[in-house]
């Protein structure tokens, strides 16, 4: 809880499309502000300085760190956040994510999901490696990566046949 | 993990920018993938974030000869640049090493220059391509500082703190040179525990290293051999580096990964030769 003086500011943007016009603290990080003031707790926090990748959002189309980013530059942005990227190529993620188990407890796979897609969307047809390369900013404790790459490798292998 | 208060101010304009950073202990926020995590563990906390990204300082040129890279410029953008592919070679080498995708998306060449971290692979690459920084205050205007005088030491540079770092300026390579960035991180996008940019033209060279010395600068001792057409000599003269020392990582190990990717440089010069 952040102190009743606590200073802020108006922003205007939109999440997920939805338009949204309100004061957030100074000092409040992006990720903080979606998960606490707008709701949406599929953006998570680990490490608070950049490391872990488990607080990935778009800004502007681009993935981009959610805790080293301030809630008041989101003003004039469009958000995107986990519950909202709904592309095909997201939808193709989660489902191969499910179907290779590539995730057990779940904390990354939101900052996973959407760096996969992105290097997907440039790249459709990815080595192994560069998968690796892509997602080498996002740390998962549980699956030792073999099907998260295994995943990203499929969508990229149906993305290819098409 | 959250940072101290502080102020906040969007400047549109450039002049705003530099009355707001005459302020005592004001702070330039670019893309904050640096101060961010330093104020969230408390070891940064300015009294004012000035955040510049309204400002247009992201344009990178080419004209006359002479690369333009604005200090807003994400690494990503520079990355992707056709302009520095064909100007500046070594950059996307360097850059591809940098971090990863969702902080190049975010992170600046400004930001990186002006934080002068010794492990960062940009401030390296000025020097061996022999950059000029453009820089601005409210009070003093303009002024322009050759790469070799603006890095001072661990983390420290030339700006004054009410200077704002505004552009690169890099001669376009010129025909006969090839460039070479290499590095040793433990892991891909991590810090580099020892990197070395090579700028090898006829005759002369420029070499810088990063993650080696506190203070990044250029090696002429390695760099008088190197010109002198004897790369065993300018290998063995990286034995001499002011390397740092620390505990998960030796002075020796340092220097030691230091003439091993000046070998692996030169030896990939020479195999794009022979393949050209």
């Amino acid at each position: 809880m952040l102190p009743p003086d606590e200073p802020t500011a108006a922003i205007a943007c939109t999440v997920n499309g939805q338009a949204i016009r309100t004061q957030v603290p100074l000092r409040r990080s992006l990720v903080d502000w979606l998960r606490h003031d707008v709701g949406l707790t599929g953006s998570h926090v680990g490490c608070e300085h950049g490391v872990c990748g488990a607080c990935h959002v778009r800004v502007d189309g681009l993935v981009v760190r959610g805790c080293l980013m301030l809630a008041v530059q989101a003003d004039g942005a469009a958000i995107e956040t986990i519950e909202g990227a709904a592309d095909a190529l997201t939808l193709a993620l989660q489902q191969a994510f499910f179907e290779k188990a590539a995730l057990q407890c779940g904390f990354c796979t939101p900052g996973m999901i959407l760096q996969a897609a992105e290097l997907l969307a440039a790249n459709p047809a990815p080595s192994r490696a560069e998968v690796r390369e892509a997602l080498s900013g996002n740390y998962c404790r549980c699956t030792g990566y073999q099907p998260i790459v295994d995943a990203v490798m499929a969508v990229g292998a149906a993305l290819h046949a098409k | 993990m959250k940072p101290a208060r502080f102020d906040y101010a969007r400047p549109a304009t450039l002049a705003e920018a530099l009355a707001l950073l005459a302020q005592p202990d004001a702070a330039v926020l670019a893309g904050g993938q640096s101060l961010m995590p330093m104020m969230n563990l408390r070891v940064a906390r300015p009294a004012l974030l000035v955040d510049i990204n309204r400002l247009p300082l992201g344009e990178i040129t080419l004209a006359g000869g002479t690369l333009r890279i604005g200090a807003l410029a994400r690494h990503a953008e520079v990355l992707a640049s056709p302009l520095v592919a064909l100007a500046a070679p070594l950059l996307p080498q360097a850059l591809a090493q940098v971090a990863h995708a969702a902080i190049r998306n975010r992170g600046t060449l400004g930001g990186s220059l002006s934080l002068a971290d010794p492990a960062a692979e940009l401030p390296a690459c000025m020097l061996a391509l022999d950059a000029t920084l453009v820089v601005a205050s409210a009070a003093r205007g303009e002024r322009r500082i050759p790469a070799g005088a603006f890095f001072l030491g661990l983390y420290s540079t030339a700006l004054a703190s009410d200077e704002l770092l505004l552009a690169a300026e890099l001669p376009a390579a010129a025909p006969g040179w090839r460039f070479a960035f290499l590095e040793v991180a433990r892991r891909h996008g991590d810090f580099a525990m020892a990197g070395v940019a090579l700028a090898l033209g006829p005759n002369a060279a420029r070499l810088a290293l990063c993650g080696v010395e506190a203070g990044q600068r250029r090696q002429p001792a390695a760099e008088a051999a190197l010109a002198a057409g004897d790369p065993a000599a300018a290998i063995a003269a990286l034995a001499s580096t002011d390397a740092m020392d620390s505990p998960e990582l030796s002075a020796a190990h340092r220097r030691h990964l230091a003439q091993v990717l000046l070998r692996r440089a030169l030896a990939h010069l020479e195999a794009a030769d022979a393949a050209a």
